[in-house]
């Protein structure tokens, strides 16, 4: 199963969605950002980091990359045809994600305004996406969260749309680390092919280089982001 | 050698930190009078040849696909700099 | 991005620009040519305003036979700064290679002189490591400063062909609660936070200290690890004539002109902040696609020597590939890319435009070296070639404004014998010893404990650590808090690092000759304590004023200190930085030795945690507690008191202490190891508790009957060569007998286990109250 990693000038944790596609089985395909060419990947990871070094707003340049026409084109609304490509954007991939208007909504800087770095206790709220099919929904799971704008925003209609549709797919458990509305970490689309996620699960994959507890504070594996690979993983299989 | 001018600024109903930040710095430093403040942005576009009413549609266009993220900013002005 | 500077120099370097540009007559009239300096040998020249002094200049006069261009003298003055040139301190310095052993250059692949040394660390990997500082400009753009200073040191490690894999940062600041500390550590923090980040680089480590001293002259500096395969290993010479000189990365600006010779060779004025120059402004972006670039360029091997371009940018670029060569150059400089069109030539070549590196190619490497800077969006000019001359000849418009040989502009600098003299009030400061401060009763051992955990040197550095990503590249497997910072270099073999920098500077105050071995000791013990086998030191010494023959005094005596324990503890120095001149009007800063200590694990699965997760575990205490409290945290926060000698200095018993270590580690027989250090042993027993909340009972008698020490001086002494293991109970007689074989003291402690930290007979403090008092100070201090 092939999932492409596309890197754009900045991208920075693209080697490590990389290795997260291989540990949970998956062949990871690298997609440059000036080419169309998707090379048949049956899903995509937008990752983490600073493309176009944020210039003048996360995710505004990269949406525009060749590479993303191709993708917005086949991860749009899905038809009998197309089911629409999974697309998992994480951090600075869940911002080109909303520039790209695949997902409602915005990230603003964090409102006590300093980069955080920490170990975040989210609740697992919808396992109808390609991405989390595989938890139960209301795991409690801990994944590192890094980011200096991170601050899911939106208008009501929009927000209570999503609670209403069950698109949220993951929430801020405990601690609010950036004044998300709603303590909103990651949303979908509608048929819950396209996910976008602040947290980075691909730093939750590989015991000892992950967070060291879980969400009650015992002692973990620091693997529970794997599970997002491994969903889009059965999905593709079972598709 | 024109120049066309863009300010941005976010929605009223969006939450502004820096703006906050900045409200919070002018009353320490003794601006207690000033009770909000609001971050934007401005841009300058070069056009060759003058500002007419074609070249300031155009940078508005500009302004709504890419200077601008719809969802959380306004384009509050689109004007000639001179 | 310009194409033309990218293609017209291809083939033919004499070809007239492109865009026809040359110089009219009146500015060719007005160009300080060398043909004109050999005909007006009286004109004045601002050497003086560059920072040089009359000798120097008069030097220079010497060696070119004639007076300088302004092009020559702005070259000389930036390179034969105290930044750049080095020359206060070269005569000490010597030292580092004089006392390094065959047998500690083992696995020494580069030593001191290349832009970082490397070390071989088996498996056919190789690591690349080095300090650098940069003090004085962020004081006066705290951000920037701290950004341009993480660029800096990361773009000497990419020029030895590395990727660079972590960073790490001690920091030094006036007291907590001073204004100007709020003024220059958050945006200090968040500049090398922004720019690290930015970078994909985890921060794993560093310190944050407080002290007086650094008031007007806070400490930034910043230590980089990058790794390659032996092969990829590249050093900055300029070898073969007809090779290309290239210029790639950012455009050139008047960022931090003079910023090299003015700022780092003179202190602030007290009170003052008067003189403004230039700060150099960052862009990581920028620098992270350099980075990729460059990794491109060397799997391609499309790059015969590499230099990065920083103090001096230019003039430090040209005379160094061309000095570290073997023959000479010949640049155009009117082809380096402006930023800034009305640069003169004397700017461009001390510019210090951040995020450019160049590179010396062979001609037919050429378009795979353009065509991978032009994938990357990088712009790449072909600036002249290696020649055969001997000289450096750089051309303005074809006109010659520079002509010198490069050997003299950066090897063979002006060196300094500077005076020394030990400073009269050094024994006064010595006679004054804690042992005439009070003691506490054993009633006030629980509030002392509350006191110090919560002071601003020993509480949490969570405010500052958690600005810093420590997951990107996911190969993180230990850091801040626990001792040392340890890296995953072989994804299949499990090979690591580990990297801890260190450095007490009330010690170095009390004693520098011993102070420096202690920050030496202390960062060597805790790459140890992680479990990694201590190979290679990096140094940052920081200091006052070398026109100071106190503080010069005390620069040779660190240097000599270091060098000594260097070769006793059989780990060479691979390079570092001096950094002087840090003073605010006429008083120094503490002489800050920081040394930084790389060491290997073959298998970064062992590594051990600083804090035990389950109960039942033995403590053990290793190593001896005196009567220590010279220039300690109790002395100092308890009674602002500063004064005696320091703790004694054994590198044999650290020696012995860190091969139990590394080996009980690697064999598994440990399941936490922490240092003792600044607070002692009740620091250590708090912050291990609360690692991972889990608590522990211990006595204090048998330590104290053994050592004749009572329960204060147990807990809060600063005795070197100490650590403190948790030991499955069951591994505690095979650990015991290790220690006896290698002649570590080793005494019995107690227990882990409960949610209160206890030590009989004395006190029991919960673990809440603990983690609140230790969490408060920063957040209170900073947050407004």
């Amino acid at each position: 199963m092939r999932i492409g990693v596309v890197t754009f000038p900045g991208s920075l944790d693209d080697r490590d969605a990389a290795r997260a596609i291989r540990l949970a089985g998956g062949t990871a395909v690298p997609l440059w950002h000036g080419d169309r060419e998707l090379h048949s990947v049956d899903a995509v990871v937008l990752p983490g980091g600073f493309a176009y070094g944020d210039y003048l707003r996360c995710g505004a340049i990269a949406r525009f990359a060749p590479v993303m026409d191709e993708i917005i084109r086949l991860a749009g609304p899905p038809t009998a045809a197309a089911p629409g490509l999974p697309v998992l954007g994480i951090c600075n991939g869940f911002q080109v994600l909303c520039e790209s208007h695949l997902l409602p909504g915005a990230l603003i800087r964090n409102d006590h305004r300093h980069f955080i770095c920490r170990d975040q206790v989210l609740r697992v709220e919808s396992t109808s996406t390609t991405w989390t099919s595989g938890y139960t929904a209301g795991d409690e799971i801990v994944i590192p969260l890094k980011n200096g704008e991170g601050g899911y925003v939106a208008d009501t209609a929009t927000l209570d749309q999503l609670e209403g549709e069950a698109r949220v797919v993951v929430r801020y458990l405990g601690f609010n680390p950036n004044g998300s509305y709603r303590d909103i970490a990651g949303v979908s689309n509608a048929s819950g092919s396209v996910v976008g996620l602040m947290p980075h699960p691909e730093h939750a994959v590989e015991t000892g280089y992950g967070p060291e507890s879980d969400s009650h504070g015992a002692l973990s594996g620091g693997t529970d982001g794997l599970r997002f690979f491994t969903s889009a993983l059965q999905g593709v299989l079972s598709a | 050698m024109g120049r066309v001018v863009i300010d941005v600024m976010p929605k009223p109903e969006i939450l502004d930190p820096q703006g906050k930040a900045v409200v919070g710095a002018l009353a320490r430093l003794g601006f207690k009078e000033f009770a909000g403040a609001r971050q934007g942005k401005r841009f300058e576009l070069e056009v060759d040849g003058e500002v007419d009413a074609a070249v300031l549609e155009r940078a508005a266009e500009a302004a709504r696909t890419l200077l601008s993220n719809p969802v959380i900013e306004d384009v509050v002005a689109v004007r000639s700099a001179d | 991005m310009s194409s033309d500077s990218v293609n017209t120099y291809g083939e033919d370097f004499d070809a007239v620009l492109d865009d026809g540009s040359v110089l009219t007559v009146e500015q060719r009239a007005a160009l300080d040519t060398v043909e004109r300096a050999q005909s007006t040998k009286d004109t004045e020249q601002p050497w003086a305003a560059l920072g040089m002094k009359a000798d120097e200049y008069a030097e220079l006069h010497e060696i070119l036979g004639r007076r300088p261009t302004s092009s020559e003298l702005a070259m000389y003055s930036v390179m034969w700064s105290e930044h750049c040139s080095y020359k206060s301190s070269k005569v000490h310095l010597r030292q580092f290679g004089e006392k390094t052993t065959e047998a500690m250059r083992e696995h020494l692949l580069v030593g001191i002189g290349e832009n970082a040394g490397v070390v071989d660390i088996g498996q056919g990997w190789a690591v690349t490591f080095k300090i650098e500082s940069h003090n004085h400009p962020s004081y006066v753009e705290p951000y920037q400063g701290a950004a341009t200073g993480v660029g800096g040191i990361v773009r000497d490690i990419i020029s030895m062909g590395a990727r660079p894999v972590a960073v790490m940062d001690p920091l030094r600041f006036g007291a907590i609660d001073h204004p100007d500390t709020l003024r220059v550590l958050p945006g200090i923090v968040a500049g090398v936070g922004g720019y690290g980040n930015c970078l994909g680089l985890p921060n794993i480590g560093g310190e944050v200290v407080f002290d007086p001293c650094y008031q007007g002259n806070p400490l930034v500096n910043v230590l980089c690890v990058g790794t390659m395969k032996h092969q990829d290993i590249h050093l900055a010479n300029a070898t073969g004539a007809g090779n290309l000189v290239i210029l790639f990365g950012a455009r050139t600006g008047g960022d931090g002109i003079g910023g090299a010779s003015i700022l780092a060779s003179e202190t602030f004025a007290e009170g003052g902040q008067a003189k403004r120059p230039a700060v150099q402004v960052g862009d990581p972006f920028a620098e992270k696609v350099l980075i990729e670039c460059c990794l491109d360029l060397f799997q391609a091997k499309v790059v015969n020597g590499i230099q990065d371009l920083g103090a001096a940018g230019l003039s430090c670029a040209f005379s160094e590939l061309a000095s570290n060569g073997d023959g000479g150059m010949l640049v155009h400089l009117d082809r380096a890319p402006l930023r800034d069109p009305s640069l003169a030539p004397e700017e461009i070549l001390m510019s210090e435009s951040q995020e450019r590196m160049m590179a010396v190619v062979r001609p037919e490497d050429l378009p795979g070296f353009l065509a991978i800077t032009s994938r990357w969006d990088v712009e790449a000019t072909v600036m002249g070639e290696v020649t055969e001359t001997g000289r450096l000849v750089v051309l303005w418009h074809g006109e010659t404004i520079v002509d010198v040989p490069p050997r003299t502009v950066a090897h063979d600098g002006p060196v300094y014998n500077r005076p020394m003299a030990r400073p009269d009030s050094l024994d006064a400061l010595q006679a004054d010893s804690p042992a005439r401060l009070p003691r506490p009763a054993d009633a006030d051992l629980a509030g002392l404990v509350l006191r110090m955990i919560g002071s601003p040197n020993l509480s949490s550095r969570s405010w500052v650590t958690d600005q810093y990503d420590r997951y990107v590249q996911g190969n993180t497997t230990l850091a801040t808090p626990d001792d040392a910072g340890v890296i995953r270099v072989d994804e299949e073999s499990g090979l690591g690092v580990a990297i801890s920098t260190d450095c007490n500077a009330r010690f170095a105050a009390l004693d520098p000759y011993h102070g420096a071995q202690l920050a030496l000791a202390e960062s060597y013990r805790n790459v140890a304590v992680a479990g990694g086998r201590p190979l290679a030191v990096t140094d940052c010494l920081n200091f006052g004023s070398p026109e100071d023959p106190g503080v010069m005094w005390q620069f040779a005596e660190a240097v000599r200190g270091l060098a000594d324990g260097c070769q006793q503890l059989g780990v060479p120095v691979t390079g570092g930085n001096v950094s002087l001149y840090n003073q605010t009007g006429s008083t120094p800063i503490h002489p800050t030795p920081v040394v930084g200590v790389l060491g290997v694990l073959p298998d970064v699965a062992a590594r051990t945690p600083s804090g035990w997760r389950e109960a039942g575990a033995q403590l053990l205490l290793l190593g001896t507690t005196r009567a220590e409290f010279g220039g300690s945290e109790w002395a100092w926060v308890e009674h602002s008191h500063l004064g005696g000698l320091p703790p004694a200095v054994d590198l044999e018993a650290e020696r012995s202490l860190a091969d139990l270590l590394v080996t009980a580690g690697g064999d598994g027989l440990l399941i936490a190891a922490h240092d003792l250090s600044d607070g002692g042993l009740a620091q250590t027993l708090v912050e291990s508790s609360l690692r991972y909340g889990v608590g522990a009972t211990v006595s204090a008698d048998a330590a104290c009957t053994r050592d004749g020490v009572d329960a204060f001086t147990l807990l809060f002494a600063e005795s070197t060569a100490r650590v403190l293991v948790a030991v499955a109970a069951e591994s505690v007689p095979e650990f015991t007998e290790r220690c006896e074989r290698l002649s570590v003291p080793v005494v019995a402690l107690g227990t882990t286990g409960g949610d209160a930290l206890t030590v009989e007979d004395r006190f029991t403090l919960s673990l809440d109250q603990l983690r609140t008092t230790h969490t408060a100070a920063l957040p209170a201090a900073l947050t407004l």
